[in-house]
């Protein structure tokens, strides 16, 4: 149901389309349309409008810049102020203290005690810290228990105690027994309550009276709604925490709860979580968020996978090759090897502004590159450096050797040709020192 | 009759007192907003909309909202307080669906197949568990033979705090331990509550983000096997959500229907300053009705929905 804000906008900026200045009256329409999207995004509602009359602000008497449409100027705009709210100093978890005592605080299913495991895997596997945890959910059934068998999984120790009641005492214990132990790190998990739950606030306030802790990290889900303004300020009322967490955001929420509580407590995003292991924790990156704010796709992240697996030195060797025409199936086969390496097909797409909601409903299978490697596999090597010498019989050999049809071989013949063609006119252009223009519309 | 009368008034104050703050957050803004006025005008409906859309109720659904308030009061000659409360209300109303069958099965299971299956699903973190474990205390409390299914082999002590609910509410639970196919529970649990008469299972499933495609085709595997057992099982698919959240409720209704056919939904912390708008728009999109809402932690605190209640409550009576 949330489409991407560019395509969006399209409509909207029609009607600036051919003007050479953003003016009141030309605006009025794309500004209604951000904050459409701003809200479908979770952003609380007044946030959104603050927001779109400073972006107004900004854009009015702009002139539009020839080589920008002024659609792109504006989303350019939207997408700077966002990031910008978003951002602010970067600040990392606080660990100056000796021992450092974190606190952990939040709503019920927020995600604490899965991200208390995570952290404690963090500070153990990449910051050398030793850490110990201490269960001070004394509500909910087995919450104890699954800290327990979490703290196993990462293999630092847990301090729990079934009988005492008051978690207050239990956190105190526990930063005993770990200052006696020479711990580095105490984390405390809490259980989840309700902002307006009066005892239950007053319960966290005295845990962190009692252990001054050095960091408070407030729990949240990313997909939570409206509420989320009111939920953290009552949370920074009672604790004045120092940083947020941003759980479960490996789903498809647009998470605008983040730039709520960015706005409305002014405290930093610490770390977000992006799956159900122990090592799925993730820094905040403010620009990203901004674009997955907007349905503008994750494309840093998925130029980020595709550095990280690709080699310099093989992409300059295929560019001569394909400058040459003797881009061969040796070389298609290592290309869909190199794809493979950078993950789930369906999640690599996904990240591609504009195409993540396409493909939503479309359960697209890793196996999609298997009918081609199976080809190839069953071409000889002199077939597959020289594809120019498959004709019919060794079309039919091969057929057969990978048990395909005869017409999915040629299909595929076909559709190297073709991409060898259109590999080398984009080559050309780029060696011509000509770019590319990425077509906005 | 009277002891009845006294639960049933208890129920609904504790549907209120749920409901109190979506109420105060509804209603006094939209008095508010009304103050002074004898026709709806811009302003009047920009401040609806605000309360609207505040409320989670979503973008589309408040457009749908504002534009058939606009056009019945252009066409009914809307003069007055009072109207616009019965219309605000008509309109509401006729958003929450309540015809599926399944939702009118109570507690007491009156012409429901035995054993009645429910299976629940969810996201990590709405209240699932917890809300089985209220369920469970509820049909046991009716007089009910309850049977629990601990299908969430996979998050850390899950299996273990189904069994405290267990314990809690006086039933049985079928367990295999961790990290066993939740297949095989199911199957398990099904075949028992059949052989050994049970009125009601309940089979809690382990939380997933619904745009994890594994994840969703293990779900619908988890139904298909129970079918084994009992062909038209599970009776009840029940999709919990959580009421804070936002939009997203959208998209976990969509996919949770697409793997299981979901034909109930129970709405939970409805005691928390959330508003659970949302549900207004989920059940109008896809047609499924609210049966269920948590309203506090204790196992006393889930109750059927009543459409008419929860519209009442909202406007006050």
């Amino acid at each position: 149901m949330f489409e991407n804000l560019q395509s969006r906008l399209e409509s909207a900026f029609k009607t600036l389309k051919g003007q050479g200045r953003i003016t009141e009256i030309n605006v009025a329409e794309t500004v209604k349309e951000i904050r459409k999207a701003l809200l479908e995004a979770d952003v609380n509602y007044k946030i959104a409008k603050e927001f779109t009359d400073k972006v107004k602000e900004e854009a009015l008497g702009q002139n539009v810049i020839t080589s920008l449409q002024p659609g792109q100027l504006l989303v350019k705009i939207v997408n700077d102020q966002l990031t910008a709210l978003l951002g602010g100093e970067v600040a990392e978890i606080n660990l100056s203290s000796s021992p450092n005592i974190i606190l952990i605080a939040g709503l019920q299913g927020s995600g604490k005690t899965t991200f208390t495991g995570k952290l404690a895997y963090y500070l153990k596997n990449k910051k050398n810290q030793s850490v110990m945890l201490a269960a001070c959910d004394v509500y909910r059934p087995a919450a104890i228990d699954q800290l327990k068998v979490l703290a196993e999984q990462v293999g630092v120790p847990v301090y729990t105690d079934y009988e005492t009641k008051n978690p207050v005492l239990i956190a105190q214990t526990a930063i005993a027994k770990a200052k006696e132990q020479g711990i580095k790190t105490i984390i405390i998990d809490t259980a989840g309550r309700l902002s307006i739950d009066e005892e239950m606030m007053n319960e966290i306030y005295n845990v962190k009276q009692a252990i001054s802790p050095n960091e408070v990290l407030f729990v949240v889900d990313a997909m939570t709604g409206q509420d989320a303004v009111n939920t953290a300020q009552a949370f920074n009322e009672r604790l004045n925490f120092d940083g947020v967490v941003l759980t479960k955001l490996d789903g498809d929420t647009r998470g605008g709860a983040a730039l709520s509580i960015k706005s409305a407590v002014k405290k930093p995003i610490k770390f977000v979580g992006m799956g159900e292991k122990m090592d799925a924790l993730d820094v905040f990156y403010p620009e990203r968020m901004a674009q997955r704010i907007l349905g503008m796709g994750d494309i840093v992240s998925l130029v980020e996978k595709a550095q990280m697996v690709y080699d310099e030195e093989e992409a300059s060797k295929l560019n001569k090759k394909i400058a040459a025409n003797k881009f061969d199936f040796e070389d298609f086969y290592t290309q869909i090897q190199q794809i493979k390496k950078m993950g789930n097909l369906k999640d690599l797409m996904g990240m591609i502004p504009g195409v993540g909601k396409a493909i939503k409903e479309i359960d697209i299978n890793d196996d999609a590159f298997k009918e081609i490697e199976c080809i190839i596999q069953s071409m000889t090597p002199k077939e597959r450096k020289n594809p120019e010498i498959i004709n019919g019989s060794r079309r039919a050999r091969i057929a057969k050797g990978s048990g395909k049809d005869v017409q999915k071989v040629n299909q595929l013949m076909k559709q190297f040709e073709e991409m060898k063609k259109m590999m080398k006119t984009v080559n050309k252009m780029q060696s011509s020192g000509r770019n590319m223009r990425m077509g906005f519309k | 009759m009277g002891f009845f009368d006294f639960l049933y008034k208890e129920k609904k104050e504790q549907l209120n007192k749920g409901l109190e703050k979506t109420k105060v957050s509804l209603f006094s803004k939209i008095s508010k907003a009304l103050l002074g006025k004898s026709k709806i005008d811009a302003a009047f409906l920009d401040d609806l909309e605000e309360i609207l859309l505040s409320s989670d109720v979503g973008v589309k659904t408040t457009i749908e909202i504002i534009n058939r308030i606009e056009k019945r009061a252009t066409d009914e000659k809307f003069l007055g307080e009072n109207e616009l409360n019965k219309l605000l209300r008509d309109e509401i109303s006729g958003l929450l669906d309540d015809n599926a069958l399944v939702a009118k099965i109570d507690f007491d299971l009156t012409n429901a197949p035995k054993p009645y299956i429910i299976m629940v699903v969810g996201v990590n973190g709405v209240g699932k568990t917890t809300t089985i474990g209220k369920l469970a205390h509820q049909f046991q409390s009716s007089g009910k033979k309850v049977l629990l299914g601990a299908a969430d082999t996979f998050r850390a002590a899950a299996v273990d705090q189904l069994k405290i609910w267990g314990t809690r509410a006086n039933v049985p639970v079928v367990a295999l331990g961790m990290n066993v196919d939740p297949s095989a529970v199911a199957f398990d649990t099904v075949k028992k509550a059949v052989d050994e008469q049970f009125d009601v299972a309940i089979i809690d499933t382990a939380g997933r983000l619904h745009n994890k495609v594994g994840l969703m085709n293990e779900l619908s595997k988890i139904k298909r096997v129970m079918q084994k057992v009992s062909p038209d099982a599970p009776h009840e698919i029940l999709l919990v959500l959580d009421a804070s959240t936002g939009q997203n409720a959208f998209e976990q209704a969509k996919q949770f229907t697409a793997a299981t056919e979901v034909n109930a939904l129970a709405l939970t912390k409805l005691d928390g300053t959330a508003k659970g708008g949302v549900v207004i728009g989920i059940s109008n999109e896809f047609k499924i009705p609210v049966k269920y809402i948590g309203v506090g932690e204790g196992m006393n605190d889930l109750q059927i929905f009543n459409k008419n209640e929860f519209v009442d409550s909202l406007f006050g009576e």
